[in-house]
Order: C-alpha cells, then structure tokens, then sequence
C-alpha cells in the first residue's frame, strides 16, 4: 500500500503556489482588457490622426456624404474604389438585416422546442432532445456556411424563382442554425428553474399541467426566455463564417430580404487580408471589430444580468 | 335527511378572472405546435447530416486522408490539412487547459461564490464566451503578431524581417486558446462541484495545507471534468476558422509545419478557400465534401466522448 504522508509546509513555496493560481484566475479577465485595448488602439488613428480623420472620421462613417461634387450625397462602402468611401449604414443594414432574419427563424424554433422539452416531454423525449440540440450546437460554422452556399442558395433559389443564389434570407436562416442552440439552452434552463413548489401550489389550484406553464411557469421564466432572445442576437451579429459565405457580401441598402447583404463581420473577414498594414482602411476594420466588441459586451453583459437575477429570484421564492 | 348546506358567494367578491382556471385549456395545441419545433429542427439537421455524409462518403479513402492536395485542389488528398488541424489543437491545449484548470480552481476553492472577485471573474468568462470570433482574429493579428512577435523580433532578430511578427501557428494556436479558455473553466468547475467535501476533509485532516490538498486530490479528482472540458476545446477550436485567417492558416503550403512560427494548413479554413474560390466549383466538389465529412467526423467523435464522460460524471453526483 502506497504511504499517506505530506511533506511538511513550505510557507514559500505555498504563498508562491497559491499566488499563481490567482494570476492564473485572472487571465479570462485580462484576455477581455487586451482585447479591448488592442483592437481599439489599431482603431485610434480614426480619432488622433488629422489625415486618417480627413478620409473616414466618424462623421463620414455616420452620415451621407456628397463624394463626387454635384452627384447627390449617399451611403457607400467602397473602400478600394479611387474615391474610397467608408459610410458604415450599409454595413450596419447588412448585419441587422441578417440577424433579425436569423432571429425570426430561430426564436419560434428554439423556444418553442425548449417549452416542449421543459413542460410536455417525458424524461426520455428529452434525453433525445438534448443530444441534438448539442449536435447542432457543435456544427462549425463555416461547416453551415458551407451547407448555406452550396445547398440551400440553390434550394431557395428555386422555391422563390430568384436571380441571384446568396442573399440575405439565405445567410440568415444559416445563422439562425446557429443561434437555436443559444436561445433554447437558456430559455430551457430558466423554465426547468421555476421550483417545483411553485407547480405543485398551481397544481394544487386545479390547473391542467398546461395551464400551470401558461400561468405560472412561463411568466416566471419570461425574463429567462429575453436573455435567451438577446444572448441569440449577439451571437447573430457577430457570427462570421456563415453570413461570409452564404451572404453574396454586396454591400446594398434596400429592405428587401432576398438582395444580397454585406455584414460588419463579414466585411472584416473579407478585407483585412489584403488591406495595407496601418494604412486608413485597416484602421476602419478594426474600428469596426470595436464596435462588434462593444455590442456583443453589452448585450452579453445585459443577458448576463437578467439571468443573474431571475436565478436569485427563483431561489429565493423557495426560502 | 341532511339539507346540503348552501353557501352564497357574495356578488362583491368574485374570485378574480385571472385566479379562475377555465376547464378546458388541456394544451394539446401548444403541445403540437412546440412539438412540431422540435421536428423541425431535428429534420433540417437530418437533412444537413445526410447531405454531408452522402456527398462526403465516396470521397474518403486512405488516399485521400494521407496525401497533399494536386492539381489546384480538384484531386488528391488533405493530409496536410488534417496535420495542421491536430497541430494546431494540440498546441492550443498545452496552452489553455493550464490555466482553465487553475482558473476554476482559483474559483471553486479560493473564493466564496458571493464575493466581488469571483463575480467580476465570472462576467468576464461569459463575455469571453461571446465576443464574436472574428473579434479574436483580429486581436490575435493585433497583440500577438503586432505586438508579441514584433517585439521579439525587434529584440532578438534585429533587421532580419519578421521572423515571429507575421502569421504563425503558435499564434494562431494562443489565439484560439483564449477563446476556448471558457470552455475549460466551466467544465473544470462542473467536475469540482462533484467531490464530495469529506474527502477534502480528510486531506487536510491529515494536516496537508491546501497547495497540496489541490494538487493531490482536488485536481485528480476532478480530470475527468478537465479531460471533458479539454475535448470540448479542441472541438470548438477545431471548427474555428475567422479567428485563424489572418493569424496563421494558409490556403496552400508544399510543406508541413514544424517549427511554432510556420504558417499551417487547416481544415475549416480549407474549406472555406475551396467553397468560395475554386474556379470549378463542380470539380472540387467531391473533395469539398470529402473535407467537410473529415472535419464533422472529428468534431462529433470529440464530442459524443466529451458527452459521455460528462453524463457519467453526472451519474457519479446524483449518487453521492
């Protein structure tokens, strides 16, 4: 038999030992703060440098710009033309238009199947149900986007008699394969923590079972459910792969679903490849990275918050 | 005879309509129609499966696993995707399971799940789990090709080009690894939630101090969460492809990398080259499905173990 025996403390060793793991602790931390500073400070020229400033300041990112004289003034994203122009709006039309689509192909599936797999499914329907939710979960995503630009285009392409094979609707419904995942883990996770207590009291009322998820459940779990509907739109708006391959990356602004659509992410992936190290044009694509970095923050955060809460809230209905 | 007794509700006090269940809402609408979500989505995952499998199937052959790319990637093999793939992986993990791990412990151990610290650490993993992964790519380009190997080479390699400032597979490698680094930490720590105080304990009954309470029983006890986690890394490293492109991978490489500053070859990223700009999209197809059924192949078996462990570490908490 292997001896117990431990070797008597080293207060040195042990301060150094528990002193490392700490550093260690703090790295997720710290990963978030260089993000942030170094992808800001690529972006600082925009705001510091007179000639960066003179060609793609915020103003001509925000508003219409007159860029030939006598043409009427407009949105465009044309960085590479000879008058090169960097109006954000189409970008920002381009990534809401793709994941508000994404979103309302994703909601009603993913909540949907999360009330079925926390209220009716019997505990074997949703050992099944689990399993492939995780599968789709674990699809890559250029795996989707693959599927979205060789399969599905030509799919929707011939239902809806369209000329072009990659659009808006296309690439969101793709991304929407990818946000079902997020929005019934969360929306199940906050229905299956209502306490039991609570469905029994409602039970005990004489409600049908359905009755006691309309009355009871549901709003009890309803800010769950929008933390769910929101983590989903962060992971829409900065999904890459998918809206890179199955959008056309036309960068249009129109309200059309089916013309194609050129997304902030996209627009990254696609450019910063061949852009000149340090050169106005990189400066923007990193602007645009902190941009995507502080949306998805914040609506992180904000997810992340309601959820915090509403747990707190549940249990403390059980006390 | 007993007169049933009567009781007159008072017209004033009504039990409110919303207290009132009506009888006959039995849900078997709702019922259908959420079940019909749930076809839905196991339908169009079907279909995409199906389709993968079917067109990938006839292109996998040893050939096809164990040799380069010819002929502009309309024939041949992806070998070298493949190796730069488990490369890449494997140097992603070196990097972040430590700290994961420590992480979670740090979590679990060290602080009560109350204090400021612990919250603060957690916002901060949940936020690193959803910062959009070209937002990586474009840090990774940033700190550890601008800023890393820049200051590197500007230090050991002066005026001889970049040697480490420019995409390599160690940074490709490190950025992945702060991406997958919530994954790690949450998985670690559903492993500690699972040993039972008693033996911590009797750890340090025996008078060992924490250090070692941690790395001699703790930690052990806790591997299969940190070999779950691990698994699950490599899955979503894997299939990453945004945070790599600018940071490492190429489209076509005549060799393979073996020093941790050459460039390396990937499988999500082939894919994403062959499917947006082969000249002859029919004749790559069979190889872009052939890829595609590679790479689902190795991220489902990551997975599917990964679940396994995890449910029977499950089993072994409700037991205890």
């Amino acid at each position: 038999m292997k001896e117990i025996k431990f070797k008597p403390k080293s207060k040195l060793k042990e301060f150094l030992g528990e002193k490392f793991i700490a550093v260690n602790a703090f790295a997720a931390l710290i990963g978030i703060l260089l993000i942030f500073t170094f992808i800001f400070k690529e972006a600082l020229p925009i705001f510091t440098d007179s000639e960066t400033r003179e060609e793609a300041g915020v103003d001509k990112m925000v508003f219409k710009q007159e860029y030939y004289e006598g043409r009427p003034s407009k949105w465009s994203w044309q960085p590479n033309s000879e008058v090169p122009k960097y109006s954000l709006f189409p970008l920002f039309i381009g990534s809401l238009k793709a994941a508000l689509i994404a979103m309302l192909f994703a909601v009603p599936l993913g909540v949907g199947a999360a009330i079925y797999s926390s209220e009716f499914a019997s505990r074997r329907m949703r050992e099944l149900i689990k399993p492939v939710i995780e599968l789709l979960a674990a699809l890559p995503s250029v795996v989707l986007g693959f599927f979205a630009l060789i399969v599905l285009a030509t799919f929707i392409q011939n239902l809806l008699g369209l000329t072009f094979r990659l659009n808006a609707l296309n690439a969101g419904i793709a991304l929407g394969l990818a946000v079902i995942p997020i929005v019934f883990t969360v929306a199940e996770d906050a229905m299956t923590s209502v306490p039991q207590s609570l469905r029994d009291a409602a039970i005990a009322l004489g409600a049908s079972p359905w009755q006691v998820s309309v009355s009871m459940v549901f709003p009890a779990a309803l800010p769950g459910i929008a933390a769910g509907v929101v983590l989903g739109f962060g992971r829409a708006i900065g999904e890459t792969m998918i809206v890179l391959m199955a959008s056309g990356n036309a960068a249009i602004i129109s309200a059309s679903l089916t013309d194609s659509v050129r997304t902030f992410s996209a627009t990254i992936a696609a450019e910063l490849a061949e852009v000149v190290f340090g050169s106005t044009h990189y400066s923007v694509l990193f602007f645009i990275g902190t941009l995507l970095f502080v949306l998805t923050f914040v609506i992180n955060l904000t997810g992340d918050m309601v959820l915090h809460k509403l747990k707190e809230r549940l249990q403390g209905k059980l006390r | 005879m007993i007169e049933p007794i009567k009781i007159d509700r008072p017209p004033d006090r009504q039990i409110p309509r919303e207290l009132v269940f009506r009888p006959k809402s039995s849900g078997v609408v709702p019922r259908g129609l959420t079940l019909a979500a749930v076809l839905i989505i196991v339908v169009i995952l079907a279909i995409i499966l199906g389709n993968i499998f079917i067109g990938g199937v006839g292109t996998i052959n040893w050939k096809f696993l164990t040799h380069p790319p010819e002929q502009g990637m309309e024939a041949g093999g992806i070998f070298p995707a493949i190796f730069g793939t488990v490369a890449l992986v494997i140097l992603m993990v070196i990097a972040v399971v430590p700290v994961g791990v420590l992480t979670a412990v740090f979590l679990h151990e060290y602080t009560s799940p109350t204090s400021r610290v612990t919250r603060l650490i957690r916002v901060a993993i949940n936020n690193l789990a959803g910062v959009p992964s070209i937002v990586f790519g474009l840090f990774g380009l940033g700190f550890f090709i601008g800023f890393v190997g820049g200051a590197f080479d500007s230090i050991f390699y002066r005026g001889e080009g970049p040697v480490w400032g420019q995409p390599a597979i160690i940074w490709a490698a490190l950025t992945l690894a702060l991406l997958t680094l919530p994954v790690v930490i949450v998985s670690t720590e559903e492993a500690l939630r699972t040993i039972p105080s008693e033996i911590k304990d009797a750890s340090y009954a025996l008078g060992a101090t924490r250090l070692q309470t941690i790395a001699r029983v703790i930690i052990p006890q806790a591997l299969p969460g940190v070999f779950t986690g691990s698994i699950l890394a490599v899955s979503r490293g894997a299939g990453e492809v945004a945070p790599i492109m600018f940071t490492g991978a190429a489209y076509y490489l005549p060799y393979l990398p073996t020093r941790l500053n050459d460039q390396f070859m990937e499988l999500g990223y082939h894919i994403y080259v062959m499917a947006t700009q082969s000249p002859d999209i029919e004749a790559t197809k069979p190889i872009l499905y052939g890829t595609v059924l590679v790479l689902l192949l190795l991220t489902f078996m990551l997975n599917f173990v990964a679940i396994m462990i995890r449910s029977r570490m499950r089993k072994k908490r409700v037991n205890a």
